[in-house]
């Protein structure tokens, strides 16, 4: 594969699945991993660089039949300022108050976050326990189709995602939480702003009485992919969570990481945070 | 040798027709192909701030940002912010408190204060420390930038806000 050649801005989703169609295209959004990991040699720019920033389609959000659209060009920033987001979809919400910097939240996409695919990526976690499903876009037969993949299926290794050389992410779809329903999230990291997750945690459910229903974990950086964590949901759904509950889950938890030691945490300090952490963010979103 | 294009673009307010490799970074173009060196190349990775510029009225780090992406853009570096009259008593605050040591960061948290006490006026010290989060001093250990960037938030006279972007 030759160097860059040329940089292309198409002005609709249409002429952006065009060009990605015919292929040799690295995606721009944002471009707060593109360029430093193009610089390092992580990523080695195809001939064509694509900004998507005038593609209209993949900007906004919004509800529709209780799911939330929102285009992966949303950034960060404008994740924080939506009051959609900020009341209905809150644990996604607190991932973006935690997200890098002012200058990088203004910058960095939605989409570019999903795309990039680290395992402590942080919108990647609440958005799992948000059961979000990723739209993508492609242009096999001279017309645009999407197809949805469950984030779940999304994810496929460090940097790697369902996403085809020819697709777009062009939005997530939530579907809209019930107005009861509490949500927390926590990212443990040793600053509190510009930091990545040396673990993350987002916990989803409802309270019925003393019970919890419908209740969602993920956890990031702690496996090659941000992961939902379906035998600790299992130990707390139905239950009051109380203190034998919550070591129950807590243990589950032990037995659905993987993580490994790098420069942010030993793969020890990771599974002391999720066992310990986990109890914690579960009582603070009840206020136990 | 990358292909280059052609772009247009408004800075400090004038209007730029410029032709920029494909790869550039917008902090290369400022500094090599304009000249407009008070934008500081720090770490090229968006971690330290001193590259801080504003587009379309919102801080980016520059060094993030390719050129060719600044077509029909409206770009301020601090050469901008420092003829404004925010700009100039951001300035004065700055010497006043003796928030500058070796300066290399000056200018990118001059461009974040500026904007931050635009967007959140009468902004206090939780405001301005989560504001200034993107934006590293190896040298003052922040106290005297705080207290530059609140005086000169004080200064603008504008009533204290209610709420804050402050972590809780």
């Amino acid at each position: 594969m030759g160097a860059l050649e040329t940089f292309r801005a198409p002005r609709s989703l249409d002429e952006a699945a065009e060009i990605l169609r015919t292929g040799n295209v690295t995606v721009l959004a944002g471009g707060t991993d593109v360029m430093p990991q193009s610089r390092i040699g992580k990523l080695k720019l195809q001939p064509v660089l694509m900004s998507l920033r005038r593609v209209p389609e993949l900007r906004g959000i919004r509800e529709e039949g209780g799911v939330v659209r929102l285009g992966a060009l949303v950034t960060i920033s404008e994740l924080l300022e939506s009051a959609l987001v900020r009341e209905r979809l809150n644990v996604l919400w607190q991932a973006c108050d935690h997200f890098a910097s002012d200058q990088i939240r203004n910058a960095a996409t939605l989409g570019g976050n999903l795309c990039n695919a680290s395992p402590a990526g942080d919108t990647l976690v609440p958005l799992l326990a948000l059961d979000a499903r990723a739209v993508l876009a492609s242009k096999p037969n001279g017309k645009v189709l999407e197809r949805r993949v469950p984030l779940a299926e999304f994810f496929t290794g460090p940097g790697r995602t369902a996403r085809t050389g020819a697709e777009l992410l062009a939005a997530v779809e939530v579907p809209l939480p019930p107005k009861d329903a509490v949500g927390e999230f926590y990212k443990h990291g040793t600053r509190p702003g510009l930091d990545i997750a040396a673990i993350a945690i987002a916990f989803t459910a409802r309270r019925e009485g003393k019970v919890l229903r419908s209740v969602r974990v993920a956890f990031g950086a702690v496996a090659p992919t941000p992961i939902r964590a379906p035998r600790t949901e299992a130990a707390l759904e139905g239950r009051a969570p109380d203190e034998q509950t919550l070591e129950a889950a807590a243990s589950a938890a032990l037995g659905e990481v993987r993580p490994i030691s790098d420069v942010r945490a030993s793969d020890w300090y990771r599974r002391e945070l999720i066992h310990n952490m986990l109890k914690r963010v579960i009582t603070h979103a009840c206020k136990l | 040798m990358p292909a280059s294009c052609d772009i247009a673009f408004t800075l400090n307010g004038v209007k730029r027709e410029l032709n920029v490799p494909a790869g550039m970074s917008a902090l290369e173009m400022l500094r090599d192909k304009l000249g407009l060196t008070g934008t500081k190349y720090g770490c090229g990775e968006g971690e330290c701030g001193a590259c801080t510029i504003l587009v379309d009225g919102r801080s980016m780090n520059s060094c993030l940002l390719f050129a060719a992406d600044c077509d029909g853009r409206e770009l301020v570096t601090i050469e901008g912010v420092a003829t404004t009259p925010r700009g100039e008593r951001l300035r004065d605050a700055f010497v006043a408190n003796g928030a500058v040591q070796c300066g290399f960061c000056t200018p990118g948290l001059m461009v974040q204060a500026s904007n931050l006490i635009e967007r959140q006026p009468g902004a206090g010290e939780a405001e301005i420390r989560r504001g200034i989060e993107g934006n590293l001093c190896r040298c003052t250990g922040y106290r005297k930038i705080i207290d530059a960037i609140a005086s000169a938030a004080g200064a603008a006279g504008a009533p204290a806000k209610e709420g804050s972007h402050g972590r809780g």
